[in-house]
């Protein structure tokens, strides 16, 4: 499970907005998906990376895996719950 | 007629500049308003006040311009709303609290239930000064603990659940006090750094944190005059009946130990903190 490789059927880039619209940004995007599908989300430290996560969760899908491109941006992995 | 104003103040009146009229305080517990007190209220202030309320410092709600002369019929309106008067002067006052975990996201305890069982303890209790309770939910401290008297924030001690982990590393991020080490996919939590926030836990994507809720206490907070912040002596305490031990053994001590006319924080520092601590970690223990 730990090193599962993922593949994403859409990817979204959130590294050029900030808070909140970082969220809405991605929440838009998963609506875009059906019920199991995969999104990858590009997204920077800091802010971001503490709360996008989490209001992924808090919205009832599946964060599947946070990786860190050590170059101060992450790639999230999100499957996509409900319709 | 004699008026005694003592007695007044001690069922909420507020004496008003303007001659025989007074600012009705009212008794609200943990913010918390009902729809059928507030229109209690709103009929009260349009009938004997000036349609107007005021909303106070610490959750309160007054009506001003009520005359002494509707003293009777005001109290007898605001129970039909099951709205009453609150209190001033020495004693326990409103207990404030913010939403808690039963409305907000972050919360870490239970608000309204336990300020209502604080205030069916304590509410009006004579002591030697006022002294002011305050819950606040979590770490964030909307409802600002330490500057109470007696401030309670709420916190959750947390465990990892090794099975449950997708080693993510967002826990990591999310921990302020950077109390979180991830090492080959073990995580070890330094609980000297933790400060029971519970953000790992809310942020983890597979609940791989357990929580047991618990009570971060303040003592001797005071914003008035003089400004001081609430000291926290105790370590975390996890269940209400040790909770509920501690609050009566510190009113209990300002009781004892308190000249009138004295905040808590005074009578800490003319009698000696450790005197305080000593009566506190008698009272966390159990005794
Ligand atoms: C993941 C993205 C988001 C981030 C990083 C974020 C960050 C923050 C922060 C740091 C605060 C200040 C909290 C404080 O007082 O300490 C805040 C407050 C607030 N946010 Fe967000 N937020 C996010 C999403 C949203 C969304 C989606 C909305 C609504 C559409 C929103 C609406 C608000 C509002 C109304 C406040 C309260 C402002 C106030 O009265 O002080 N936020 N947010
Ligand atoms: S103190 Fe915490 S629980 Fe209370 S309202 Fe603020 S964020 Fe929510
Ligand atoms: S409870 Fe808060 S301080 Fe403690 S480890 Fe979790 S995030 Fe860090
Ligand atoms: S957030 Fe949860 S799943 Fe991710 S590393 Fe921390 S404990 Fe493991």
């Amino acid at each position: 499970m730990v090193d599962a490789a993922y593949t994403p059927t859409e990817k979204v880039d959130i590294t050029d907005v900030v808070c909140p619209v970082t969220f809405v940004k991605t929440k838009v995007a998963l609506e875009e998906l059906e019920d199991g599908q995969i999104l990858q989300v590009h997204l920077n430290d800091g802010e971001p990376v503490q709360n996008v996560p989490r209001s992924v969760k808090d919205e009832g899908h599946q964060v599947l895996k946070l990786k860190d491109n050590e170059d101060g941006t992450y790639e999230l992995y999100i499957r996509k719950v409900g319709d | 007629m004699a008026v005694d104003y003592a007695t007044l103040k001690k069922g909420g009146f507020m004496r008003q500049k303007q001659k025989n009229h007074f600012s009705l305080r009212l008794s609200v517990v943990g913010g918390q308003v009902s729809a059928s007190q507030l229109a209690a209220i709103t009929k009260v202030a349009e009938k004997y006040g000036r349609g107007y309320i005021h909303l106070t410092s610490r959750q309160g709600i007054e009506i001003p311009f009520i005359r002494l002369e509707d003293i009777d019929e005001v109290k007898e309106a605001l129970a039909e709303g099951g709205a009453s008067p609150g209190v001033c002067g020495p004693r326990v006052r409103t207990i404030t609290a913010c939403q808690g975990s039963a409305v907000c996201p972050n919360g870490c305890i239970e608000t309204e239930e336990l300020a209502q069982e604080l205030n069916r303890r304590y509410f009006g209790k004579e002591l030697p000064h006022k002294f002011k309770f305050g819950i606040t939910g979590c770490q964030n401290n909307c409802l600002k603990a330490e500057e109470n008297d007696l401030g309670i924030k709420g916190g959750v001690r947390v465990s990892w659940l090794q099975e449950k982990c997708i080693s993510c590393g967002i826990c990591a991020k999310v921990c302020r006090e950077k109390a979180i080490r991830i090492e080959d996919g073990n995580i070890e939590i330094d609980r000297g750094k933790c400060n029971y926030c519970g953000r790992c836990a809310f942020s983890c994507p597979t609940d791989a944190y357990e929580t047991a809720p618990g009570y971060l206490l303040s003592f001797g907070g005071l914003f008035g005059n003089k400004i001081s912040k609430g000291v926290t002596v105790l370590p975390f305490v996890e269940d209400q009946d040790t909770l509920f031990r501690i609050c009566d053994a510190a009113l209990e001590f300002f009781k004892e130990n308190a000249v009138p006319g004295e905040r808590f924080k005074f009578t800490i520092d003319r009698v000696g903190r450790e005197k305080l601590d000593e009566t506190l970690w008698s009272a966390f223990e159990g005794n």
